[in-house]
């Protein structure tokens, strides 16, 4: 479920990576993610509005894997 | 951070003003103790942080060391302004001539420290101001030039004091004037200086308050008083709106949204950067509002902590709106700030567009702020409406 102001979309194949999940834990400032028991990816929803736009998480996944989308703008 | 009066009275001592002999007292055993030291006739006074001792009974006289234990057991549960004492000063009664008055605080106006004096001590300044104007000089000095001894020997004398009175007051008002510059007071005051019989003068009673942001750089001075630094020494104890409000903001250590503090209007206030949450206050006053509270945002908070203060304050009962402004704002974020009161308002159960009168937070971020704000319908300015204005629109919603 996306925030109120914020969602950000992870393409499968890198929310499955490990390596990626802990590269986008280790990024973001405002703990949107985390990862789960068996390394994968899980996007904090209760964080999500704090998202601070800094596309971190953006620049640390292959690119096109990772969108932060604005809903105040759609 | 008001001080007791035994505490100013210690901290007058270390810059060697004249006081009587006293002792602060615990129990009736001690009180009748301390009267024996002393000798002759003693006052017993309760220690509150509130005004209006005498008028509650709460200031005793006694002849003797047993009259002085049972004025102790007399004085201590008598509540002064919902207060009860912390403890109970034992002094000497001083055989009093002439009461004067001798009072620094601070002149918001003139940005300035204003020493106010009066020949007619002991009873309400604010009385003698208003039926003998001519007996309360007003003398601002200032913060940066050296002090001298010329400022207050001129605000005695313009009020008719003159030979060896004068002479003798001008060493105990300029002591006060350095003791208020050197601890960051906010008010150092004298009520009365006595004169006493033999023309000595004496400081009777005495009230200090210091600015509470000074505390860290007066930590010694405060650990020699004794007065802890978990003592808030607030004028009432806070409610529990300004509780939560503290609690909400300890739990989140993103920016700041603090100093919550609860008053009775219908306008909610989210405000805060730069000296800007005293002047939205001041303004929403000016333009005839009711502020509901009073708080300061800054620090980039949270979109989390934006969020929870707006559901405290929309949870105050009376409160109708709330008005969202800020001084322009660097590190603080425009759009964080709206995302939280928005989010706020929404899980309030309220529409924002009809509960935020005005968002006037120009400043880092607000093309993305104002994106947001118009998605969800609220009223919003830049910088080129001033605070003023901004306070009048909010304020002619209500």
């Amino acid at each position: 479920m996306p925030g109120l102001f914020i969602d950000v979309k992870v393409a499968d194949e890198a929310a499955k990576d490990t390596e990626i999940a802990k590269k986008l834990v280790e990024v973001c400032a405002v703990d949107i993610f985390a990862q789960n028991d068996d390394g994968s990816l899980r996007v904090v929803e209760e964080n999500l509005d704090e998202c601070v736009l800094c596309d971190l998480c953006v620049d640390a996944a292959p690119k096109g894997t990772v969108e932060v989308v604005k809903l105040y703008e759609s | 951070m008001r001080f007791y009066e035994y505490e100013s009275k210690a901290l007058f001592r270390r810059h060697g003003m004249p006081l009587g002999e006293g002792q602060v007292v615990n129990s009736s055993a001690e009180a009748r103790a301390a009267a024996e030291a002393i000798g002759g006739p003693i006052v017993i006074k309760s220690q509150v942080l509130s005004g209006g001792r005498m008028k509650a009974g709460a200031v005793q006289f006694a002849d003797t060391p047993d009259e002085a234990a049972a004025k102790y057991d007399f004085v201590l549960p008598i509540e002064v302004g919902g207060e009860t004492a912390r403890s109970v000063l034992i002094e000497a009664k001083s055989p009093v001539a002439h009461e004067y008055f001798v009072s620094v605080t601070w002149d918001g106006r003139r940005k300035l420290p204003v020493l106010l004096f009066s020949d007619m001590g002991g009873i309400d300044i604010e009385e003698v101001a208003e039926t003998h104007p001519e007996h309360l000089s007003r003398t601002h000095f200032s913060t940066i030039l050296p002090l001298s001894e010329r400022i207050a020997k001129e605000a005695i004398s313009s009020v008719g004091v003159s030979g060896g009175d004068l002479n003798r007051l001008v060493p105990i008002v300029y002591k006060l004037m350095q003791v208020f510059l050197q601890y960051d007071l906010t008010l150092a005051e004298i009520n009365p200086v006595a004169k006493l019989e033999d023309g000595s003068f004496i400081v009777l009673d005495g009230h200090v308050d210091m600015e509470a942001e000074a505390r860290g750089d007066h930590k010694k001075l405060l650990a020699e008083l004794g007065i802890g630094d978990d003592e808030t020494r607030l004028a009432r104890p806070p409610t529990e709106f300004e509780l939560e409000g503290a609690r909400l903001n300890a739990v989140d250590h993103r920016g700041v949204a603090g100093n919550v503090v609860e008053f009775d209007g219908n306008l909610g206030l989210i405000i805060g950067a730069g000296g800007g949450s005293l002047t939205l206050f001041d303004a929403v006053r000016k333009h005839g509002g009711k502020p509901a509270n009073y708080c300061e945002i800054g620090g980039n908070p949270s979109v989390g902590k934006a969020c929870n203060l707006t559901k405290l304050i929309l949870g105050k009962p009376g409160v109708e709106k709330i008005a969202v402004m800020m001084n322009v704002v660097s590190n603080t974020r425009v759009d964080i700030v709206a995302r939280g009161v928005i989010k706020g308002c929404l899980e309030a159960g309220k529409d924002p567009s009809e509960v935020i009168t005005i968002f006037r937070i120009p400043g880092a971020w607000e093309d993305e702020g104002f994106k947001i704000l118009e998605k969800y319908g609220v009223e919003y300015c830049d910088r080129s409406v001033s605070m003023y204005e901004a306070a009048g629109r909010a304020v002619a919603k209500l």
